[in-house]
């Protein structure tokens, strides 16, 4: 029951990314389609929260739908008068054909290979991590992954000047 | 289990993809590359849940090593926040860009200057 319980929450996760992403395609307004950004990355949060990536999932929530879709809402406000385009390139064939190979390719690699799959008993001190993932990856990063949290501190730094370049009156 | 997320991944990368090389609104360009980013975190943190790492499977393992078994996620944190950033800045070069063209339209912006 358990088990039926999981299934039924990723398949509608899943349902309900694949929906956001094919609206955020294939929507001419593009206030829908920042709205259905929106959606699909409350539906990715929800696959992090269920792969035990609870962090990264209210992360995501804050990061992208919290800053980076509030951003993008703006950005579409400050452009709508000028967006009159059909919503395609001319290159839209080539590129659904090139896609469609691509996506082949990959759902190919992925059902040929051969994963080391983690078994679905994990052992204890694993489960631990599991449990209390959020912990775990605190230590990661200040300990493994020290200096791509410094380096990422450099780069927000240099993100914030450069805004400041960009708006500052001469 | 593995593969479910990895197609959904995979789904949502070239979704992404199809969406940054066709549509013609340059802000769209940019929300289809954030879904591109989205879905390589969802294969990042997939890989770091289902599959059993190297480390483990070689040597024999000390118990003080398990939170390596996060490196997927600890990557992803990483991705998110420099798309955040990315997306910060490129939006003020689009709107700069958009205020000075007058078009939204990257078939029309091709040129280096007016």
């Amino acid at each position: 029951m358990d088990n039926l319980f999981q299934e039924i929450i990723f398949w509608s996760l899943f349902a309900v990314v694949v929906a956001g992403a094919l609206l955020v395609v294939g929507q001419r307004d593009m206030f829908r389609s920042a709205l259905a950004l929106i959606v699909t990355f409350l539906g990715v949060a929800g696959i992090f929260a269920q792969m035990n990536a609870e962090f990264l999932a209210v992360a995501q929530v804050l990061i992208y739908v919290g800053a980076v879709s509030v951003l993008v809402i703006f950005a579409v406000m400050f452009t709508k008068d000028l967006a009159h385009a059909p919503r395609s390139t001319n290159l839209q064939p080539v590129v659904i054909v090139a896609v469609g190979l691509l996506f082949i390719a990959l759902c190919w690699a992925i059902f040929q290979s051969q994963w080391n799959e983690m078994p679905s008993n994990v052992p204890p001190y694993l489960e631990n991590v599991f449990v209390d993932s959020t912990a775990q990856l605190g230590s990661a990063i200040i300990g493994d992954y020290v200096m791509a949290f410094e380096a990422v501190g450099v780069l927000l730094l240099a993100a914030v000047i450069g805004a400041l370049a960009l708006v500052r009156d001469k | 289990m593995l593969e479910r997320y990895l197609i959904l991944s995979v789904i949502l990368f070239c979704i992404g993809l199809y969406g940054a090389l066709s549509r013609r609104n340059i802000i769209a360009v940019l929300i289809c590359t954030e879904l591109m980013l989205n879905g390589v975190n969802v294969a990042l943190v997939a890989f770091s849940r289902y599959t059993t790492p190297a480390f483990m499977r070689l040597t024999p393992v000390d118990t003080s090593d398990a939170a390596k078994v996060l490196d997927g996620q600890a990557f992803a944190v990483f991705v998110v926040v420099v798309a955040a950033a990315e997306v910060a800045l490129g939006l003020a070069l689009i709107i700069a860009l958009v205020r000075s063209r007058n078009t939204t339209d990257i078939t029309e912006i091709n040129l280096m200057r007016n």
